[in-house]
């Protein structure tokens, strides 16, 4: 997390008038227009939820329906626009549907990672002394594992499943939300308005999530956009190693996974769940960069 | 400086324990399985638990996991039953083998990253920097199974000028060279874009620098202002973090491992998991967190040496 971002927010919330807070919320939104990065990134990821939302009325087929007349012409044609996998399985529909899983998730583990971190690193940050001091050497220690090695050896211990991957993604991922939220935490615990909040007699939890959460959601908003990024590519990765959701549901890297034996004879069935998760990651990705963006020039 | 070393070599050792223990708990969550995956599925639960007892796998975890530490402790890594050979040698073949390949990758990632992110940093905004930086956001988001997926499918099955496959035997009639050079490209793809941007990041930092505004100012040539001003301040803060993609070459290359099916270590952890190789999977994790305190070691003390304000305790 860069010291800037941390200067930049900040900014003591102001309880606005609430009858038109709404109306706050909205300029937010205008607000990524100012950067067409931004404004792209945010583009990917609302087709693709759009996609996943709708996925039962815009799937051409049952995702997980084999028509093995197809099996003569997998390549795309007029009937499967993206043609059929190794098993004449539509991959539109797979792709589809898998904008579901991926949608589900991701978000879901990253908001466990999230409440996990942002509770443990206010504690650390405000507290300091021994609970710090604790929470830094565990912190310590899972991170200095390989992530991915983790993943390995979890998933294959307790079994692929979409609750171990949200499992292992939030145990990954807390120790680092700990650690950015601990920082800002540091440096917010010391300004004017929480020594005034302490003055009040306001109790910890309050000065914690009323007073420091809100002031430290800028630098915590772009992590977030990068971590599901991440997430995203994390779960292609274990369905690609066979450590993802069990078949014969679609997941984009299981299908890569699936298919990726028969490259040599029909490469377009890895290539196109391939290209639909590079799809979205750029688009979380590209939505963290425009908001780092205009959250710097402001 | 004694005192540096020491206090980081007391939290290796705790995270050694650490993390070993953990390994322990989880991968002994059943451990009948140990003895099943020799045995096989036709064998009867009798035979299995006579070889549960004989292993010794029945007696309590904490006595099992102390009998391990003691072992380790005089260098006696144990047995891999999914490859049949002590746990030492298997170990040994593959990380030669992915250091191999991790060197190869990190000799392009350090050049093209400080020359990529140099250029972009040295003038912020300018088109020249909106094309390196956004090109390093879409790299670093295609994941390596499907950089993977496009480059064979254009320079095996299009091209026909590389091998699918990286075994690193030549039976197939390629040269280890060429075996290596996908498997490489993959790997400095998924990696690049993120070291760019933070040399980016720092040139860009040191570019505001008043020390570069006076040279600028005096009529210096820009090129001689980035190259003698900016450059060598601007490598300290990415030094550490060059030196931390040793880790990921190291241990995080399961991916590319498995799509060439490069015999290297991450592929080995991947199948010593997948077939509950116990004493294999320890002895990864213990390489692995090894190699990974050692970069970050390394990191502190180089960090010292080019920056003389900063002193560690």
């Amino acid at each position: 997390m860069s010291d800037e971002a941390i200067r930049q927010a900040p900014r003591p919330a102001q309880p606005s008038p609430t009858a038109f807070a709404w109306l706050g919320k909205l300029r937010a939104l205008l607000l990524l227009r100012e950067s067409p990065v931004a404004m792209i990134g945010a583009g990917l990821i609302v087709f693709w939820v759009l996609v996943a939302i709708f996925a039962p009325w815009i799937a051409p087929y049952n995702p997980n329906a084999n028509d093995y007349t197809a099996l003569v012409h997998t390549t795309p044609s007029l009937a499967h626009w993206l043609g059929t996998d190794n098993q004449g399985r539509d991959i539109l529909s797979r792709i589809i549907w898998g904008a579901r899983t991926v949608l589900t998730v991701g978000p879901i583990a990253v908001a466990a990672a999230y409440l996990v971190g942002c509770t443990l690193g206010l504690m650390a940050g405000y507290y300091r002394g021994w609970v710090d001091a604790v929470l830094m050497r565990v912190t310590d220690i899972i991170l200095s594992f390989p992530i991915i090695i983790l993943y390995i050896i979890i998933i294959t211990t307790y079994g692929p499943s979409a609750l171990n991957i949200i499992l292992s993604v939030t145990f990954t991922a807390a120790p680092q939300v700990i650690r950015i939220v601990r920082g800002i935490t540091l440096e917010l615990r010391e300004r004017d308005y929480i020594a005034a909040a302490k003055m009040r007699g306001e109790p910890p939890w309050y000065i914690m999530l009323v007073e420091i959460l809100p002031n430290a959601r800028g630098p915590l908003i772009v992590d977030a956009c990068l971590r599901m990024g991440y997430t995203t590519i994390a779960i292609g990765v274990l369905g690609f190693l066979g450590l993802g959701l069990p078949p014969p549901d679609p997941d984009w890297g299981g299908m890569v996974k699936d298919t990726y034996a028969y490259i040599q004879i029909w490469p377009h069935m890895a290539m196109f769940p391939g290209a639909a998760i590079v799809s979205l990651v750029v688009g979380f990705n590209l939505l963290a960069d425009g908001l780092r963006e205009i959250s710097a020039r402001d | 400086m004694r005192r540096f070393f020491i206090k980081r070599l007391f939290y290796l050792l705790l995270t050694l324990f650490a993390v070993s223990f953990l390994v322990f708990v989880t991968m002994e969550f059943t451990p009948g399985q140990a003895a099943r995956k020799i045995l096989g599925p036709f064998a009867t639960q009798n035979q299995v638990d006579i070889l549960t007892e004989q292993m010794g796998l029945n007696r309590p975890l904490v006595v099992r996991y102390v009998e391990w530490v003691g072992k380790v402790a005089s260098g006696d890594l144990g047995y891999s039953i999914l490859y049949k050979a002590p746990v030492s040698e298997v170990l040994g073949d593959r990380l030669r083998n992915t250091a191999f390949l991790a060197a190869l990758a990190f000799a392009f990632i350090v050049p093209l990253s400080i020359i990529l992110g140099v250029a972009a940093g040295m003038r912020e905004a300018s088109k020249l920097d909106r094309t390196i930086s956004i090109a390093s956001i879409v790299t670093t988001s295609i994941p390596e199974f499907v950089s993977g997926v496009f480059l064979v499918s254009l320079f095996v099955i299009m091209l026909k000028v590389l091998p699918g496959v990286s075994t690193l035997s030549t039976g197939g009639g390629w040269s280890i060279a060429s075996q290596m050079v996908l498997p490489v490209m993959v790997a400095v793809l998924y990696d690049l874009g993120y070291v760019v941007r933070m040399v980016r990041a720092s040139m860009v930092d040191v570019m505001t620098r008043p020390y570069v505004r006076t040279a600028v100012l005096k009529g210096m040539e820009f090129r001689a202002v980035v190259m003698k001003h900016a450059l060598r301040n601007a490598m300290i803060a990415p030094f550490t973090v060059i030196l931390l993609q040793i880790n990921y070459l190291v241990t995080g290359l399961v991916v590319v491992e498995a799509l060439f099916a490069y015999p290297g270590f991450g592929q080995m952890v991947l199948a010593a998991g997948l077939n509950q190789d116990v004493s294999l999977v320890e002895a990864g994790a213990l390489v692995a967190v090894c190699v990974n305190v050692a970069t970050q070691i390394a990191g502190d003390l180089v960090y010292m040496m080019l920056n003389p304000q900063i002193r560690i305790g």
